[in-house]
């Protein structure tokens, strides 16, 4: 029997065993046989539904930067923050490296991720090739396990429990905008996936070639 | 029970590429091999990933002394001031009866940061002996290390978020203490440290060991 071409072959990104691809049923999955990862997976209508998760996220993302998250009162005085406006706080209290890490953990690296995701889909879909393309997603890549809205999300509540006792809270509209992104980015997360991306390049060059 | 770990694509004078997964024929070029699809550099495993991961672990392991002796975060009013480790927030969140906050940041500040320094430690001495010892359970030590990781950030965030909106006149201030900095980066080496460790050298030892 003739081996397999190259192309239809998969290796294992956490074990290295080499594997030869078959088809699968949409939504379907292909699993390691040595070590159980997730080799590929078969989304057939990914990039759509990635972008318009993108989309909404970005409105979340917005919301939830511009209104202020908590605000709290006692004695008749009152304070609120937003995200940046912590971050700014924090490096005016001298603390620049934390704050720079708070900075690119919920802010810089969730906002790039969206833009990203839109400069690599609205092209993919209308059949071109974005610029940079490569860069880019190895950009993607190194980026992701930088954002951490749901951590932050985790530690807005803990807040909230270590002030109730204390002062009087006043819930604003960016908490409810920080939950629903957080719902928003871990559904980007689930429905992106960058085999698709590859394949479609394929497809758009050797239209090209045609 | 057996386990299927041959081939892998060198074997077949074959190289995966990192970036975008692609397999392809072995071609040498004089910048060494490159992937067709993506053109990126490819290699068999991780470059110096024993080497770099372990002098990461090192160095989280050292900033792991000042991230939990140093206070991280100091809270004044009119009538009291505090200045709180990691650990001695957590004991004063218990003792207001926030138990189960108390336990949430008392997992995620202290036993994820060891679990991650202890399980890197162990995978790293493990991989550098050769072993072939239970490698499907150190897989999952390492997609568990990989998981939990970012969940310590948890108290950089709450002494944040609470140095700024805690600040009302004399009333009641918040400062974030020199700790919140070890321990940042504590998590990033850590988290550096993870991403650098090839798991596949987990089970490399097993393919040298039944070649055919
Ligand atoms: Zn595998
Ligand atoms: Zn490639």
């Amino acid at each position: 029997m003739p081996d397999p071409q190259p192309e239809q072959m998969v290796a294992c990104r956490q074990c290295g065993l080499l594997q030869q691809e078959i088809a699968l049923q949409p939504q379907g999955g292909a699993v390691c046989c040595c070590c159980g990862a997730s080799l590929y997976r078969n989304t057939p209508d990914s990039m759509s539904r990635t972008l318009a998760l993108t989309i909404a996220a970005i409105i979340c993302f917005s919301l939830a930067n511009i209104y202020p998250i908590l605000g709290i009162e006692l004695q008749g005085n009152y304070n609120a923050t937003n995200l940046f406006g912590a971050v700014r706080s924090l490096w005016q209290q001298g603390m620049h490296p934390v704050s720079a890490l708070v900075f690119a953990t919920t802010i810089l690296t969730p906002a790039l991720e969206m833009a990203i995701l839109l400069y690599l889909l609205i092209p993919l879909i209308l059949m071109q090739r974005p610029p940079r393309v490569v860069g880019i997603m190895r950009l993607m890549e190194t980026i992701k396990p930088w954002g951490m809205i749901e951590v932050f999300m985790l530690g807005i509540l803990v807040s909230l429990v270590k002030l109730k006792s204390d002062v009087t809270i006043i819930p604003g509209v960016a908490l409810w905008s920080f939950a629903a992104l957080t719902l928003m980015l871990s559904a980007v997360a689930a429905s992106f996936n960058p085999r698709d991306i590859w394949l479609h390049l394929d497809r758009i060059k050797n239209n090209r070639e045609d | 029970m057996q386990r299927r770990v041959h081939p892998t694509p060198e074997e077949l004078g074959l190289a995966s590429c990192h970036v975008c997964g692609l397999i392809s024929k072995r071609l040498e070029s004089d910048v060494g091999l490159l992937c067709p699809r993506c053109l990126s550099r490819l290699h068999r495993r991780k470059p110096y990933s024993i080497e770099s991961c372990w002098a990461l672990t090192i160095a989280a392991l050292i900033l792991y002394i000042p991230a939990n002796l140093l206070p991280i975060m100091e809270t004044g009013s009119l009538l009291s001031y505090r200045r709180d480790t990691i650990m001695s927030g957590i004991v004063h969140l218990w003792h207001t009866g926030a138990w189960g906050i108390a336990a949430i940041v008392f997992i995620a500040s202290i036993v994820v940061p060891l679990f991650k320094l202890l399980a890197l430690a162990l995978l790293l001495v493990s991989v550098q002996r050769q072993s072939t010892w239970w490698p499907m359970q150190r897989m999952r030590l390492y997609r568990l290390v990989e998981l939990v990781g970012r969940w310590s950030m948890l108290d950089i965030y709450v002494v944040t978020f609470l140095a700024a909106l805690v600040q009302i006149s004399s009333l009641a201030t918040v400062r974030v203490g020199n700790g919140a900095i070890a321990f940042g980066a504590v998590v990033v080496l850590t988290m550096f440290a993870a991403m650098k460790f090839d798991p596949r050298l987990i089970w490399d030892p097993l393919r040298n060991e039944n070649l055919p």
